[in-house]
């Protein structure tokens, strides 16, 4: 069983949301992928505008439409919008078909700006993904690293959250957040460099790893060999390639009725 | 299939799973690959390059022709030219390897262009990395930009007998300077850096098939990541079979 956190419509062929949504599954049918989780739309926006963060979350209604027995959403918000953001969570999750969000690089997540967010998204056990990097050039302005992550931790020391990309540079991702037993680390949108799963696994354990790609930008294969080609023991595989990520997601899933 | 790009020895920055050259061999061997082209991390910020090439060879030798050696060369380091003659005369080599992040020139330094001329003369097939890993992960007391590889279409255009594969290069070239330079029929492109889903159709938009050929970047990739990409794209068997290994032959027999 395989189940891809990190999908994007960015990066795939097609004039409409469904178009792409289509050829996203096409290609992870070959991979063997049985459900993806896509959020944000298209063009990918830093920093987006309360219109264009609804606009952007349209896209992946539209993109799931057809698509529920085999993909997820995650609601695009961002605390430079909160108040449009609580709307947005109660709109596409509360009240439509997304399970959970994402936070991506407008302001980084050490700010207290994005707490309401996070309170709200526990409240509905919508799964919580931010973006982070430690990035050799420099972050973005408002690009989170994972020390940034571990200070939201602090607040919310209770809540499941998923550090997106491990930092990038995996080796301090790793190091920064294995102390926080609610932090999982999402293994997509980085070169498949060799030793990243074995030193996951080693410092923390099976249950805290979630493969996700990064497509369409990344391939899924580059993304996949990460974990399939680890030297790890098969039951740890499985747990990363999907298990873990269905055990987080039951919760809301059974809230809103969904078998998977 | 041929393996185009394989590293020996230790990736300065970390220990990699496959950094053993017997476990890499058997891991190779295992997914199906059947000789690779291998160069040495060693020469990246090693200065007796004539001793990265003696292990390199020495190590070949030894893998019964599964390995074969692509030798380094730093035009940038006093004596080069004698590191080429070793390489040509006293090693058999075919293939040279270079990196000129690393060595610290650009593609438009005359004694690259030198070292061009030679290869093309010699007809030695050169590698050239333009990249080793991702700048925003790179160890901070050695942050290396990507080489700029614009120079690059005049100089193989001005010299018909020099053959040049890329390597490491599908995240930094990419649109018309990467479509530009493949039209120029003399310049391979290894699978390893491609991105994006089903990369290979991406790729054969503007690359021709003939110019494709399997590498995986072991041991710092996973090798699975390049056999992956084979079966995300949608390829017809003699399509499968040219990236796999042919293209890579006809450029090895192309000399």
């Amino acid at each position: 069983m395989i189940w891809d956190l990190h999908c994007h419509l960015s990066g795939v062929d097609g004039r409409t949301p469904a178009e792409r949504m289509a050829r996203l599954i096409e290609i992870a049918d070959r991979m063997g992928i049985e459900r993806l989780v896509v959020f944000m739309g298209y063009p990918f926006l830093t920093d987006p505008t309360a219109d264009q963060l609804r606009s952007q979350n349209d896209q992946v209604l539209q993109a799931l439409e057809h698509w529920h027995d085999r993909a997820f959403g995650f609601a695009y918000v961002s605390p430079n919008h909160v108040e449009t953001s609580l709307a947005e969570i109660d709109r596409c999750v509360a009240n439509g078909p997304m399970v959970g969000i994402k936070l991506w690089v407008a302001r980084r997540c050490a700010d207290e700006a994005i707490d309401a967010i996070i309170r709200r998204a526990a409240e509905l056990k919508a799964v919580i993904f931010q973006h982070t990097w430690f990035k050799t050039i420099g972050n973005l302005p408002g690009e989170s690293t994972p020390d940034d992550l571990v200070a939201l931790i602090a607040r919310h020391p209770d809540v499941p959250i998923i550090c997106g990309h491990t930092g990038g540079e995996w080796e301090q991702g790793i190091r920064a957040i294995r102390h926080l037993p609610n932090v999982s680390i999402d293994t997509g949108g980085s070169d498949p460099t060799a030793g990243f799963v074995e030193m996951a696994l080693r410092e923390l354990g099976p249950e805290r790893i979630l493969y996700g790609s990064d497509a369409g930008g990344r391939s899924f294969s580059s993304q996949l060999a990460k974990v399939t080609g680890a030297d790890i023991p098969e039951p740890a595989r499985r747990l990363i390639l999907g298990q873990n990520l269905r055990r987080m997601m039951l919760p809301i899933l059974r809230e809103k009725g969904i078998r998977a | 299939m041929i393996d185009t790009n394989v590293w020996l020895s230790r990736w300065p920055f970390r220990r990699l799973p496959l950094d053993e050259t017997p476990r890499l061999i058997e891991s190779l061997r295992q997914r199906g690959v059947t000789q690779a082209w291998a160069g040495s991390f060693d020469m990246l910020l090693h200065r007796d390059i004539s001793s990265v090439n003696a292990r390199l060879a020495e190590e070949c030798r030894h893998s019964e022709g599964f390995l074969i050696p692509f030798g380094a060369i730093n035009p940038a380091l006093p004596g080069w030219k004698e590191d080429l003659r070793r390489c040509a005369e006293q090693h058999g080599m075919r293939g040279l390897r270079l990196t000129p992040n690393y060595h610290r020139y650009e593609l438009s330094d005359p004694r690259f262009i030198e070292l061009l001329d030679y290869a093309a003369e010699q007809r030695l097939i050169v590698q050239m990395a333009l990249r080793m890993e991702d700048d925003r992960t790179q160890h901070p007391l050695v942050a290396v930009p990507d080489v700029n590889p614009a120079p690059l279409l005049k100089l193989v255009a001005d010299r018909p007998a020099l053959r040049v594969m890329i390597v490491n290069g599908l995240r930094t070239l990419s649109g018309e300077p990467l479509a530009k330079l493949a039209l120029t029929g003399r310049v391979w492109f290894e699978i390893s850096m491609q991105e994006g889903a089903a990369g290979l159709e991406s790729l054969q938009k503007l690359v021709p098939l003939e110019r494709i050929a399997f590498g995986t970047y072991a041991p710092f990739f996973v090798p699975e990541s390049a056999l992956l990409k084979l079966k995300e794209s949608e390829l017809a068997e003699g399509q499968r079979a040219a990236i796999e290994s042919s293209n890579a032959l006809a450029l090895w027999n192309d000399r």
